[in-house]
């Protein structure tokens, strides 16, 4: 394994956000990631689609709101996120409740591009 | 082959880092190299030296450390998620260490294969 | 591509997720909890049987015996040990676990 290796590294994002912590830890994973110029794709699949839902008012739950984190990713150059069709339909959500711009692609194409990773995240 | 391994959940309360160690123990067993376990998540529970689980039971923490030990494999616990969770150099129990997120990308890269170990 | 299920089909919708999304000619390992959904008579077990049509659909024999379970497991699901699941890991190029 060369130094400058570029290597596609997929994270799988299921779970809601603020009952878990796992959107916002993986969230700095990914912001770490972004140091080492691999090839970054995220995928929001199941309740993962959650976490994009736009306007996150966490002032009566009292923690800290990470939303506004998502918005910086493009700024690392972390552009390619993925929202599954099948899951915002299940939750009566719209690509336009979305905090940033994705792409929305069926279970089965986030199957495909997920056979094209060589590490694939899961939080 | 290298293979590296992310663990998401503390010891005991869920099955995570039981799997995740047999599976460790089988890939050496099979003439693999563990590269590197990264502990994240409530994962760095794994590596307090404070826990006293009952002696007739499986000692989570030190099973680990000493299988690091002889095999020579990096077990890493991420220090964002351990200051959250009040794991310091000063209860890390032996046989690991406290260092960044950087540690798992560059397992991810360096490894052959990483395999993810949660709730 | 390998893919892990740890979860019971009936706590999580794990297996469910992963089955639409998988492609076929992969595998699928059910490990922990996951390995109730290749017993029989599991309402998973259709589910699972249908998968088997795309891809070899493997359970840890461990996980399954402190369960009580090994003697209901599934036909046409292979039983591995840890063993098996490291060479399912080495055999397939990624693996994604489905937490």
């Amino acid at each position: 394994m060369s130094e400058g290796q570029i290597k596609k590294f997929m994270y799988v994002n299921r779970k809601a956000p603020h009952g878990t912590i796992y959107a916002l830890e993986s969230l700095e994973v990914v912001l770490i990631a972004a140091a080492f110029d691999q090839d970054v794709s995220l995928a929001f699949m199941d309740d993962g689609v959650y976490q994009l839902k736009k306007g996150f008012n966490t002032k009566g739950i009292e923690v800290k709101n990470f939303q506004p984190t998502y918005r910086a990713l493009d700024d690392y150059d972390i552009n390619k996120l993925y929202v599954e069709k099948e899951a915002l339909e299940a939750r009566g959500l719209t690509q336009e409740d979305m905090c940033v711009p994705v792409e929305v692609l069926s279970r089965a194409e986030i199957g495909k591009l997920m056979e094209t990773q060589d590490v694939v995240l899961s939080f | 082959m290298k293979i590296a391994i992310l663990i998401n959940e503390g010891p005991y309360t869920h099955e995570a880092t039981d799997s995740a160690y047999l599976f460790a123990r089988a890939a050496i067993e099979k003439g693999h190299q563990v590269s590197r376990v990264f502990f994240y998540h409530d994962g760095v529970n794994n590596s307090t030296r404070l826990t006293e689980p009952p002696q007739d039971d499986r000692h989570i923490v030190n099973r680990w450390a000493k299988l690091a030990e002889e095999h020579e494999i990096d077990l890493v616990v991420c220090v964002a998620a351990a200051l959250r969770r009040g794991i310091k150099d000063e209860n890390l129990a032996p046989g690991f260490r406290i260092s960044g997120l950087g540690q798992l990308i560059e397992a991810g890269i360096q490894a052959d294969r990483m395999v993810t170990f949660g709730d | 591509m390998l893919h892990i299920v740890n979860k019971s089909p009936l706590d999580r919708n794990a297996l469910d997720t992963c089955l639409a999304t998988a492609q076929p000619g992969g595998a699928l390992l059910l490990i922990e909890d996951g390995v109730y959904a290749a017993t029989n008579g599991n309402a998973a077990a259709g589910k699972l049987k249908q998968a088997m049509g795309q891809m070899k659909v493997y359970a840890l024999k461990p996980d399954l015996e402190a369960r009580g379970m090994a003697d209901r497991a599934l036909e046409g699901v292979t039983l591995v040990d840890y063993g098996g699941f490291v060479d399912l890991v080495t055999e397939h190029a990624t693996c994604q676990s489905w937490l």
